[in-house]
Formats: structure tokens, C-alpha cells, sequence
């Protein structure tokens, strides 16, 4: 009976692995580039959000942080490429384990300190970073950027347009969603939740916390890191602006929209979050003859504390409403065996 | 002997919470530790099981140190425990809960957790049967799909006690598993602890209730403002005069 309950469980999981894979799909039948730039901005932050859903709806880690790694990942691939030139392919195999070494290092102290303070040392670390990017001189180009990342290539092959890229930044969104729901529907997963929920009684079940941390820790910088360097080459530019605090805020907000714990959440969180500044950004005026940009962050504000109080428990907790909860249909399962 | 502790000492400030604690546990027995509150019973605890460290003395299990390993150290040596103030996974449902228990009996790390399946999880599928059949004899399996939150206090102590037991531990400190539940509960209770010593689970036992404790344990030890007053078996105990006192006062007599 519990094989039936398994296939269950990943019939109702794959919905939203087809859901995505139509979304690749997209190409054939549209042309806008607008459209292409927005789902290739939302698939990079799905990436870091994704990364960061597991450090903190599962092992209950808070990072305002990552916008650190995010652009620590993204002058990785710029200074590889302009003043190394190395081969793009690996220099965003880099882009990502650069960050990922950082973590490592910073983690192993940062990570024994809790909530609150874990917080706000990751935020210190975040803007530590930010200022090193502004005031790199020569390495970073400070405050101006640096220009002239070549693109992307596979061998021959060169993800040179739009199109290109948003295929390549969602099947890679899609490959690490796979893995990712291995690794929540595993041991490790199970241990991770355990950490969130008590650490105490994590430790005296013989759960190595500190280390699981740090291997969350590591592993959301990864993410953070690739889709900095994914970044880079989309954008052929970069400089310190968009690595800022502020975006790090809205990594964890994507999050907590999301739903922190949750498989969907930190992809539902990017495309809310980024959708309504899109939409915001093209209604408001219409709406509001005149309306400055000010109205849109209110507007923004008014609906971000809405969901919150609506929905505390972010958005991907709307499906219960039109499904059976997974825990009812488990509690019948276990009946039919017992 | 599977536990044996000597000289064990620890102070708060100027106090000492345990002072030269020595005693030690059989194997596959079961040993009350009694006293009043604030004796040291759980402190006691928390230094057997890595959480706090020891000033002095020593602590082996199967006589192996563990004195300064860390409490999954130690629970991987064999020594699992239960809590005063439940600490359960609350938002994991109860089969999670006994599953997170059983981390010990399987090996997958982060990496090949994220790069397996977990249909194909063999591992995985041994945990889950185990997890269930443990649930099915402390009497939860009905409720292995609700959130640990769900369920009524009683079940939550039976809870605990199901997820220190599902790594197989060799000896498991449970802290007041009765206080809170009703005589029936207690009684149920008291009948599965002995029937888990008949299978050689060894026991250390924090319990106000002495009727669970004279029927349960083996041997009891008994701590008062920190100092270890007597062992013996529990007839010994209930003959002990100092005992009697510290429990009584000083100048009351036992009709």
C-alpha cells in the first residue's frame, strides 16, 4: 500500500514538472523578446530562491545574504572571461563554485549563531561583498561595471538571443528541480525539517546539524552562484547595482511569498514577485494618469502585506483549497495497510 | 556494563548541580533516577547525552569515552533520550517524526540524496516499514499522517519515546514519559517499557510516579540537591531512611 502511495505522491508532483516543461515550449509560439527577458530573470531568481528555500524553509537558516553570492557568481564569469579568457563554460562552472568555497568558509563560523543574529551577520557579510564590487578598482571596475562578457557557448553552439537563453536558464531551473525534490523527499530532507523544527532533539537523534547546515548552506550559495554567472552572460554587463541589500530582501521575500518549506514555493515566489513589478510597473500609469514610481511601491507594499495576511503561509498553499491534503490522503493509505 | 559513570560533577555559579554522580546501568535494564526538584535528575541527562559538558568525571558506554563528544556523537553511540518539555517536530507529520529518528539506520548524504530518486530508495523503504510497525506497537499507526501539533498530549510523550527508540538505541534516558498521562496511558506505558527491556533495551527512567517506578525499574538512584543518596534495588529504596527524609523532611516518621 505504500508503493500506491508513493505513485500517488509523484503523479501529483509531476503536474508541476509538466506544467514547466510547457513552458519551454513557449518559443514555438511567441516572439516577444520582453516576454523572453522577464521568464529569464524569473528563472535565474527561481534558481537562487530555490537554493535558498532549502536553507530556509528547510533547515530554518535565514540568509540576507545572497544577493552576495548572486553577484559573487557573476564577476566570477566576468573577470574569468574579460581578463582571463577563460572558455565560458567553465568559467560558469566557477561562478558557482566560487561562492560555494566562500560559503563554506563563512558558514562554518556564521551558522553557529541563530535567527536574529544569523541574519544580521549574513547581511553584514551581503554588504561587506557590495562594497568590494564597488570599490574593487581595476578587478571589478568599481561603480561603473565591467562590459564586454562574451556569450555563452557550448562548443560551437552560442546562446546569443533571448530565446536561446530562457530555454537554457529553465532547463537548467528544471534539472535542479529535480534534484532538489529528490533531496526534500530524502533522508537528508527529513534531517534538514528536523533542524528547522527543534535542533536540540535533531542532534540527540544523531543528526549532525552544524554540518547539514553548512551543507545547505554551500549548496544554496552554489545556486545563488550559477545564476550569477548565468547572469553575466545574459546580460554581457555587469556592475554593483543589482548585487545590493535590497536584493537580497527580495530573495527572501520571493521565499517567504512562496511559501518557505515548500517544493513549489521559491518558483511561485519569483514569478509573483517579479510578475508584479512587471505588471505594476505597466498598469499603474495606465490607471493613475501620471502616477511616479512611488505609487507602485505603495501599490506593491498593500498587496505583498495582504498575502501575508491572507495566506501567511505563502502562496503555494493555495492548492489545498481545490485538493485533498497529502497528510489525509497518507492517514487512509496507512488504514489500508493497518 | 553498558553504562557506567564515575565522579561526574558539574556547578552553575556557585552550585553544584550534580555532584560525583556515579552509578551504572546493565544491559537491558532498566534504572530509575529519583529525587526531588531541582535534584539534578535532568541536568544528569543533559551531560550524558553531550548537551552539557562535564567538569569532572568520567562516562563510558560500552567502555568507550564519550565525555566531549557531541550529542550526535553520542546518539550514534547508542544513547537516545526523550524530553521533559516535549521537543517534537511539530510541523512533520508522526510517521516523519519516527522516520527523522531513524536517521541513524541509513547513510545517504546531501549529495546523493539530490542526485537518487526517491522511488528507487531501498533505504528509504526499509525506514518507512520500520517507522510503521514501531508506530503500529506503541499504538499510533492510526495517526502516522497527522502533524505531531495534532495529536493529544499523552500521544505526544508516546511519540517521543517511539522516535528515541527508532535508531535502535542501545540505552534510552527518558525524561518524566509519564508525567500527564492518565492512569490508562500509564499503565499502557509501563507494560511497553517492560516488554522493550525484554527485547535488551537498556533504560534510565526520570519519574515522580513511584508506583511506575517500583514496578519498572531494576535499580533506582536517588539524587538530592545534586548529591547521589542511595542505590539500591527499589525494596532497598523504599527501606532507605535517607531517602525517606529527603522526600518527608527531616522530622517526620513513617507510620
Amino acid at each position: 500500500m505504500n508503493e500506491r502511495h508513493g505513485y500517488k505522491m509523484k503523479l501529483k508532483n509531476h503536474r508541476g514538472f509538466i506544467l514547466l516543461l510547457l513552458l519551454l515550449i513557449i518559443p514555438l509560439v511567441a516572439e516577444s523578446n520582453y516576454l523572453y527577458s522577464t521568464l529569464v530573470i524569473i528563472g535565474l531568481y527561481a534558481i537562487i530562491v530555490q537554493g535558498l528555500g532549502i536553507l530556509m524553509g528547510y533547515a530554518g537558516q535565514v540568509s540576507f545574504g545572497h544577493a552576495a553570492f548572486f553577484g559573487l557568481g557573476g564577476y566570477t564569469a566576468a573577470i574569468l572571461t574579460t581578463r582571463f579568457h577563460w572558455p565560458t563554460l567553465l568559467a560558469l562552472f566557477a561562478s558557482a563554485i566560487l561562492p560555494g568555497i566562500i560559503a563554506g568558509l563563512i558558514g562554518r563560523q556564521t551558522l553557529k549563531l541563530r535567527e536574529l543574529y544569523l541574519a544580521l551577520a549574513t547581511l553584514s557579510f551581503g554588504i561587506l561583498v557590495h562594497i568590494f564590487f564597488n570599490e574593487g578598482g581595476e578587478l571589478t571596475g568599481g561603480p561603473s561595471g565591467m562590459s564586454g562578457i562574451p556569450n555563452l557557448s557550448i562548443g560551437s553552439f552560442e546562446f546569443d538571443s533571448d530565446q536561446k537563453f530562457y530555454m537554457l536558464v529553465w532547463l537548467v531551473l528544471l534539472m535542479l528541480l529535480i534534484g532538489i525534490y529528490n533531496l526534500v523527499h530524502s533522508r537528508t530532507g527529513r534531517a534538514l525539517c528536523s533542524i528547522r523544527e527543534s535542533e536540540y532533539a535533531a542532534e540527540n537523534a544523531g543528526i549532525d546539524c552544524a554540518r547539514l547546515k553548512l551543507q545547505a548552506f554551500v549548496f544554496s550559495a552554489l545556486l545563488a552562484g550559477l545564476a550569477g554567472g548565468l547572469y553575466a552572460f545574459y546580460v554581457t554587463f555587469i556592475s554593483p547595482s543589482p548585487f545590493s541589500f535590497h536584493t537580497s530582501v527580495q530573495f527572501v521575500l520571493m521565499a517567504v511569498i512562496g511559501g518557505l518549506g515548500t517544493f513549489w514555493g521559491p518558483v511561485i515566489g519569483a514569478v509573483v514577485v517579479v510578475a508584479l513589478n512587471e505588471l505594476l510597473r505597466e498598469i499603474v500609469p495606465l490607471l493613475i494618469p501620471g502616477a511616479g514610481g512611488e505609487y507602485q511601491i505603495i501599490i506593491y507594499g498593500v498587496i505583498l502585506v495582504g498575502l501575508m495576511i491572507f495566506q501567511p503561509k505563502g502562496l503555494s498553499g493555495i492548492g489545498q483549497y481545490f485538493r485533498i491534503p497529502l497528510k489525509k490522503q497518507l492517514k487512509t493509505d496507512v488504514k489500508i495497510r493497518g | 556494563m553498558l553504562l557506567e559513570l564515575s565522579g561526574v560533577t558539574k556547578h552553575f555559579g556557585g552550585i553544584a548541580a550534580v555532584k560525583d554522580i556515579g552509578f551504572s546501568v546493565a544491559e537491558g535494564s532498566i534504572v530509575a533516577l529519583i529525587g526531588p526538584n531541582g535534584a539534578g535528575k535532568t541536568t544528569l541527562f543533559n551531560i550524558i547525552t553531550g548537551t552539557l559538558p562535564p567538569e569532572k568525571g568520567s562516562i563510558a558506554i560500552k567502555g568507550r569515552d564519550i565525555v566531549g563528544l557531541k550529542p550526535f556523537e553520542i546518539a550514534s553511540a547508542g544513547i537516545t533520550r526523550t524530553f521533559q518539555n516535549l521537543q517534537l517536530f511539530s510541523n512533520m507529520t508522526v510517521l516523519e517524526n519516527v522516520m527523522a529518528g531513524a536517521h541513524l539506520r541509513s547513510k545517504k548524504g546531501f549529495i546523493r540524496s539530490f542526485f537518487t530518486f526517491p522511488g528507487n530508495c531501498r533505504e528509504e523503504r526499509k525506514i518507512r516499514e520500520e517507522s510503521l510497525t514501531l508506530l503500529e506497537d506503541i499504538g499510533l499507526v492510526e495517526t502516522a499522517g497527522l502533524f505531531a501539533s495534532e495529536l493529544p498530549f499523552g500521544k505526544q510523550r508516546l511519540l517521543e519515546i517511539a522516535r528515541a527508540l527508532a535508531s535502535h538505541p542501545a540505552l534510552v534516558l527518558l525524561d518524566e514519559p509519564a508525567a500527564g498521562l492518565n492512569p490508562a496511558e500509564t499503565e499502557i506505558l509501563t507494560g511497553y517499557l517492560k516488554e522493550l527491556k525484554t527485547k535488551g533495551t537498556a533504560m534510565i527512567l526520570i519519574e515522580h510516579d513511584m508506583q511506575t517506578v517500583m514496578e519498572a525499574a531494576d535499580r533506582i538512584v536517588v539524587l538530592n540537591f545534586g548529591q547521589m543518596i542511595a542505590e539500591g534495588t527499589p525494596a532497598e529504596i523504599q527501606a532507605n531512611t535517607e531517602v525517606i527524609k529527603a522526600y518527608l523532611g527531616e522530622d517526620e516518621k513513617i507510620a
